[in-house]
């Protein structure tokens, strides 16, 4: 065969199922099909509506996956706008902050939620401390997944020698103890926000590794992968537009859940002081700063709590309703 | 040519004759499109022994009938179940759960069309026949187990004593098939829904399958609605024939006739586009032109009327009622005398 | 013997578009995790030899697990043959890689079976369509719109729909767009595998309908892979019926519906069923013993012996039968086929009692050779 296909008209022919010809036949017929109204296969396509308004369309009938949106998008607007929130300074000591005997003040007009051990105004020092989660979170699972998906992708496309070895090392990463690993590395660096972006990045590409791994083994066995292989792609070509693409779904959940791990992650590590560095106000830093007053002043260690409590919930619920939204099949309820 | 007079189903007569009697039964879905009307006034009855093939294509409502006969609608979110199914003079979509489970596998049992997902693969095959046997029957265990034996050994798996003991990821397709039906008739039931019983099956396989099928329900006296989008599956087993489409029985009859002249054009156009081994090859197939409708955007009047070559105003405004076209037959066309002629004239020519 | 040669037609009508020649494709079974060795290997495809014909169709037939799709897959390279060649106008397709495979496949493409896994989810209709055009470069934006509205239009989809998403579509409109990709890079052979099977029946008509349209009308050369014998019988000029790897039969269309001799296509045949129920009532299908043995654990000598009624021991059981001409054109292996004799199957009256015992289960294998002396006989042909 050579040159183009010669143009060919299948409904002029009447071969085809066409939706002139299934109107035409029964016009022909002496019928009329009412006004208004199309009952030819073009009509019957079903109508349009793209994954992602399918996804939120589910993702909305479920309540607390919405209350989790609801609170992560507040908390994200508190650590976007925190300079115009919050009343006062986060690092400034007010005298007025501390009383007599030097213990912090309880909650006044002034402090609405009253001071910390050094007279600092908490409430806006909570409010700082969504900037420090939420950009650790977000930072230290981008910086997972750019890990993930290069491990995952060569080792689940390429398959052979390459697979073995990097899903082996995955094995042998995740037999770690990981805080005793993220310790071990804050302790020689010195610990700083960006530190600790690029330690708990490394901690967790791991079972990001493995969410993509399994997803693309199962990507490159559908038909539509080796059409796309017969048409002549390359392998680049396969990979990013016939396979990422597949990815974003499953990978949206898991870092939404990851978020989650991260905030406490940090939370745990600054807890120990091996976190972000005083001043820079962050939720398990204050905890840990208030603990040796949880008696006498126990809102140091209560307030900062609840927000990682609150965030961390907010971010599961928002994965799960997901991973509801975007697999209805596999909904376990 | 139209014969005057009621319907009269096969079985009809006395109201004990009649096994399953199913009443304007309708089933619908609330989905995001819509309401889909998957089940749309149905009603059909089924003698005790007999042999029905209900035959349609994927999403025509053949399996959701079955899922209400079976009483499991009432599980599913969003359904919503009316009219009447008789069984044994008992509607079974009034009665409680608890009455409904005493039917569920003792009298009304299922096969289902993948013999790998709808056996349990942890429990071995004792397990998987004896709980419904002991159950029901009220056998003790021993007894249970001696009835499944035999049971194995009537739908013939070789040392069946032995091979009891297996786990279903040890039997071959055909062989799992042959187990299904043995768990289906371990409790004599009165009714069997087979649905597309041989799908999944090879072709030399699926033959075993069918004759045993047919052969197993004469001796147990058992009614099969054997559910299937393959004509080829029913012509050989089945007495009498209902043809579904988008939702509604389109047709209903004996199956000889029914093949030989059908009364529907969507059943004349379904037997055309299937070629056949016993005729000559043609050029080119009869096909049915454009698709089946969406079941939450039906047209207002017959469903198939934006396929049919026959359709007039008539069939596009109002949905043609199931008439009477012959002795035991039905057609739910407005032009059923044109295919009628149509039969007769080539039965002189 | 050289199998190409052996099913080289004789008498030279139609020269030879792709050539098959002792494909094998095994998959191994593996063990171990850090360290994988194999420990044995699914034999899907077990040494097949037979030629394409320009233009013709040739149906491939079998049951399920028989390796006709692994045999299509291995034709285009896929997968990769374990062995063997496969020859595409003369050019061994086995050992290119990379662009010099990419520009090849400009000429051979595939039809597949799932109309849902086989259309990317995440594209347009008209980025499925104009791939093929982008990745060899065939025409400019502009150009590849036209074109995808001209494929489009071929296959019967309406081309104001390129851009709408796979899911907005039925399986057979779905199926047609899959056809349109595949008519794109305007290819000479397609392998068509189970095109239909999983469409709905008043659909498939349409889909056949389509596909030996574009066949007349572009000289296309099919290999269509099916296990619907009514369906092959349509379609192909030349039918091949492979069993666990391998082929058992190959001629002419209408001389192997009319006179089939390996007794396993004489028994498939025979198991198709009829949709008319008169029909129905006047034949019987021969019912073969047990089930197909696992191609991972195949059955020495003849793979079908341990199911065939005409069986004999000592000889099918222990050599394997080459395929060889049984008369001119006409392709079968089986060592009781000799000089145009050939066993002749037909229904005993075996009921259930024969279909329990299978031979390959052990201790029938007497009972099954009396009843294969009563249903068979030995005559010559015609």
């Amino acid at each position: 065969m050579s040159g183009v296909l010669p143009p060919h008209d299948p409904y002029a022919a009447g071969e085809v199922a066409s939706p002139a010809k299934a109107t035409d036949v029964a016009l022909g017929g002496g019928s009329t099909a009412p006004v208004g109204v199309d009952w030819s296969p073009d009509a019957l396509l079903i109508e349009h509506r793209s994954t992602w308004k399918e996804v939120w369309i589910r993702f909305r009938r479920d309540k607390f996956a919405v209350g989790g949106l609801v609170v992560v998008i507040l908390l994200i607007l508190m650590a976007i706008f925190a300079p115009w929130l919050a009343p006062h300074d986060p690092t400034v000591q007010y005298d007025e902050g501390l009383t007599m005997q030097g213990m912090p003040v309880g909650s006044s007009s002034q402090f609405w939620l009253g001071t910390d051990t050094l007279g600092r105004d908490l409430l806006s020092r909570l409010i700082y401390g969504a900037r420090v989660s939420l950009v650790i979170g977000v930072l230290a699972n981008g910086f997972a997944l750019v890990l993930g998906v290069i491990f995952g992708l060569t080792a689940g496309y390429f398959r052979g020698w390459i697979e073995t070895l990097l899903m082996r090392m995955t094995d042998v990463m995740m037999a770690f103890p990981i805080y005793l690993f993220a310790i071990a590395l804050v302790s020689v660096l010195k610990p700083s926000l960006w530190i600790l972006v690029l330690v708990i990045g490394i901690v967790y590409w791991t079972p990001m590794t493995r969410v993509i791994h399994g997803e693309v083994l199962s990507i490159r066995e559908k038909e539509f992968v080796d059409a796309a292989r017969l048409t002549g792609c390359t392998n680049a070509r396969l990979l990013y537009r016939h396979i990422l693409p597949h990815l974003v779904a499953p990978v949206i959940v898991y870092i939404s859940l990851g978020i989650a791990t991260t905030i406490l992650f940090e939370s745990t590590l600054s807890y120990i002081g091996l976190g972000v560095q005083p001043p820079t106000p962050s939720w398990g830093q204050m905890i840990s700063e208030g603990q040796p007053y949880y008696l006498s002043a126990p809102h140091l260690v209560i307030y900062p709590g609840l927000m990682i409590m609150i965030t961390v919930l907010a971010f599961n619920l928002v994965g799960d309703g997901l991973r509801d939204a975007f697999d209805p099949q596999q909904r376990r309820r | 040519m139209m014969l005057a007079g009621v319907y009269t189903p096969p079985a009809m007569g006395v109201t004990t004759s009649r096994l399953l009697d199913i009443t304007d039964l309708s089933v619908e879905f609330a989905s995001m499109e819509g309401t889909v009307h998957a089940v749309d006034h149905v009603s059909f009855a089924v003698a005790p022994g007999e042999l029905v093939g209900l035959v349609g294509e994927s999403g025509c409502g053949k399996s959701v009938t079955a899922t209400a006969i079976l009483g499991l609608t009432r599980m599913l979110a969003n359904a919503t179940v009316s009219g009447r199914i008789d069984f044994q003079d008992r509607d079974l979509l009034a009665l409680p759960e608890s009455e409904v489970r005493k039917v569920r596998g003792k009298e009304i049992a299922m096969i289902f069309q993948d013999p790998v997902t709808s056996l349990n693969p942890v429990l071995s095959i004792e397990r998987l026949m004896t709980e419904g046997i002991e159950l029901h029957l009220g056998l003790s265990h021993e007894d249970a187990v001696a009835r499944a034996i035999d049971m194995l050994q009537k739908v013939g798996i070789p040392k069946a004593a032995e091979r009891i003991k297996d786990y279903p990821h040890q039997f071959s397709g055909g062989m799992r098939q042959r187990v299904m039906i043995a768990i289906a008739l371990s409790c004599n039931p009165k009714l069997l829904l087979a649905d597309e019983p041989t799908t999944a099956l090879d072709v030399t396989i699926q033959a075993q399958i069918l004759r045993l099928m047919k052969q197993l329900s004469r001796e147990y006296d058992a009614a099969v609605i054997v559910i299937t989008h393959d004509l080829g599956v029913v012509a050989g087993m089945c007495r009498r024939i209902l043809v579904m489409y988008a939702g509604r029985i389109v047709e209903e009859g004996p199956a000889k006739p029914l093949f030989h002249h059908p009364h529907h054009p969507y059943t004349v156009g379904l037997l055309k586009s299937v070629p056949r081994l016993d005729r000559p090859r043609s050029d080119e197939l009869e096909s049915i032109e454009g698709l089946p409708p969406d079941l939450s955007h039906l047209p207002p009047g017959c469903s198939f009327a934006p396929r049919c070559w026959l359709a007039t105003d008539e069939c596009w405004q109002t949905p043609p009622k199931l008439f009477v076209t012959g002795d035991g037959r039905r057609s739910a066309c407005f032009h059923r005398d044109k295919l009628i002629d149509l039969a007769a004239a080539e039965v002189t020519a | 013997m050289n199998a190409v040669d052996a099913v080289r037609p004789a008498d030279g009508r139609g020269d030879t578009l792709v050539t098959v020649d002792d494909l094998a494709v095994h998959f191994p079974i593996t063990s171990g995790i850090v360290f994988r060795h194999k420990i044995g290997a699914v034999r899907a495809v077990d040494g097949l030899s037979f030629t394409v014909k320009r233009g013709e169709t040739l149906g491939l037939v079998g049951e399920s697990g028989c390796g006709k799709s692994t045999t299509g897959r291995a034709i285009l390279q896929l997968i990769r043959p374990t062995t063997g060649r496969v020859l595409y106008e003369g050019a061994d397709l086995a050992h290119l890689r990379g662009g010099a495979l990419r520009r090849q496949r400009r000429r051979m493409q595939m039809i597949f079976q799932d109309p849902y896994a086989s259309l990317n989810s995440r594209m347009t209709v008209a980025d499925i369509v104009g791939e093929p055009l982008l990745v060899h470069r065939m025409l400019d934006r502009s150009g590849r719109r036209d074109r995808v509205r001209e494929l489009l239009q071929t296959v019967g989809i309406n081309p104001n729909t390129l851009n709408r998403y796979p899911h907005e579509f039925s399986g057979g409109q779905r199926q047609r767009i899959g056809i349109a990709r595949a008519l794109a890079v305007e290819p000479n052979f397609i392998v068509c595998d189970e095109p239909i099977s999983a469409l709905d029946v008043s659909i498939r008509a349409q889909i056949i309908n389509l596909l030996q349209e574009l066949q007349r009308d572009f000289g296309l050369t099919y290999l269509f892979i099916a296990h619907d014998l009514s369906v092959v019988r349509h379609i192909s000029d030349r039918v091949a019926v492979m069993y666990l790897g391998r082929i058992v039969e190959l001629a002419e269309n209408a001389v192997l519906y009319g006179e089939p001799m390996h007794p396993y296509t004489q028994a498939l045949l025979s198991a198709v069923p009829i949709p008319d129920p008169e029909a129905e009532e006047h034949r019987r299908a021969v019912v073969l013993q047990g089930d197909v043995p696992s191609p991972a654990d195949p059955p020495p000598g003849c793979h079908f012996h341990t199911r065939c009624p005409a069986m004999q021991e000592g000889h099918c059981d222990l050599e394997s039968p080459a395929l060889k001409e049984v008369r001119p054109g006409h392709f079968a292996a089986c060592h009781l086929i000799n000089a145009g004799d050939y066993p002749r199957i037909r229904a005993g009256e075996n009921d259930l009692a024969v279909v329990a015992g299978s031979p390959a289960e052990g201790g029938a294998v007497a009972a099954v050779s009396d009843v294969a002396s009563e249903e068979l006989e030995m005559g010559s042909s015609e």
